[in-house]
């Protein structure tokens, strides 16, 4: 639902680097965004594509990395990887306990340009 | 035992080999202005002593009522203000106005969020040397709101016995950045299934520092439990000013 107030933010920021680095052109962005992001990448691409009309990126291919939301047990060491749209819960799956910390999943960052 | 990179199992790797084309190692927050503008809105009202909350929920969990509750409780010791953002109608400013404390209006249209530039234009139009304790309600909504800071100290969410225990499965985004989480219509629950020790464990698996209260707005449950948390909040907001 917010994707429009994202992809503003993204395009801003995608514009400043590429004309810090002297770009003529913008081919590609990465981003990365955590699984616990609730974005939807079609309507992201189609407000870029909205956007960027008559700014360098126009065009630019937009490639999103899912970083998945992976927990650590504090109790045996394990990490896990939670798919978080099934909805089962976020307990160690080898020793079932509760004491957990969410190691990644959170990211929403601009990673890197391709420009010429 | 198990170790992950979550960054190697990251979709959409592959390498590009067109010579011309420069990579630029960026790593910037897709929301850096919004974040940026936030700060500075957290470093003003520092500066005037003014603690900031921003309330988020679902609709209809009792986002109104709670601040209504809250500031029955709290107007002798506290210059209380408000900040509406809950969609375009006038209903809820006007019962904080019954209060008789001050509220802003924001006209946000059919947004589905506040972020840091609207409440930078609410903050413009207050007088922040009059106020010690600003409350935001948010738009009523569990996603959009969650990912942009409005420069408030403090996040605080509302999850409300009707909506179910199932919801920080399905929000977890939300769950994992507020400081409290209030769960309301307390008084419903032995109507209902909700399992309140289940919420509450899955809770603290996404998120250890948050504070969790059970309250209900209609019968006053559990809200000097809240009010007590905001007190010491605030006096240790104020005592780092």
């Amino acid at each position: 639902m917010h994707e429009l107030a994202v992809t503003e933010g993204m395009l801003k920021v995608v514009l400043r680097h590429a004309e810090r680095n002297q770009a003529r052109k913008v081919v590609g962005i990465t981003l990365q965004i955590g699984e616990m992001s609730d974005i939807v990448d079609e309507w992201l691409r189609r407000y870029f594509d909205y956007l960027s009309r008559g700014t360098i990126a126009e065009g630019a291919e937009i490639t999103i990395r899912r970083t998945p939301a992976v927990f650590r047990c504090e109790d045996c060491g394990e990490e896990y990887v939670v798919n978080i749209k099934a909805g089962n819960g976020f307990s160690c799956p080898e020793c079932g306990t509760n004491k957990v910390e969410m190691v990644s999943g959170r990211e929403f960052l601009v990673q890197e340009l391709k420009v010429i | 035992m198990v170790k992950i990179d979550p960054y190697k199992l990251a979709s959409g790797c592959e390498g590009d080999s067109v010579k011309e084309i420069r990579l630029i190692d960026i790593r910037e927050e897709i929301l850096s202005d919004n974040q940026n503008l936030a700060d500075e809105i957290r470093k003003k009202l520092r500066q005037n002593g003014v603690f900031m909350l921003n309330l988020m929920s679902s609709p209809g969990s009792g986002k109104t009522s709670l601040i209504v509750e809250t500031i029955r409780r709290l107007k002798d010791e506290f210059r209380i203000g408000v900040i509406e953002g809950d969609i375009d109608s006038l209903v809820d400013s006007e019962k904080i106005a019954r209060e008789g404390i001050p509220a802003v209006q924001l006209r946000t249209g059919g947004a589905c969020h506040l972020d840091a530039p609207m409440i930078e234009s609410a903050l413009a139009a207050m007088d922040l040397g009059a106020f010690d304790f600003l409350i935001i309600e948010n738009v009523g909504n569990l996603v959009c709101p969650a990912e942009f800071d409005t420069g408030a100290a403090r996040k605080a969410m509302i999850l409300s016995v009707p909506e179910g225990d199932d919801k920080v499965l399905k929000y977890p985004l939300m769950f994992s950045v507020c400081d409290a989480l209030v769960i309301n219509k307390i008084d419903y629950l032995g109507l209902s299934d909700f399992n309140l020790d289940l919420l509450k464990e899955r809770v603290q698996m996404l998120n250890r520092k948050i504070s969790i209260f059970t309250v209900s707005c209609r019968t006053g449950e559990g809200i000097d439990e809240w009010c007590d948390w905001l007190r010491r909040e605030i006096a240790a907001y104020k005592n780092r000013c």
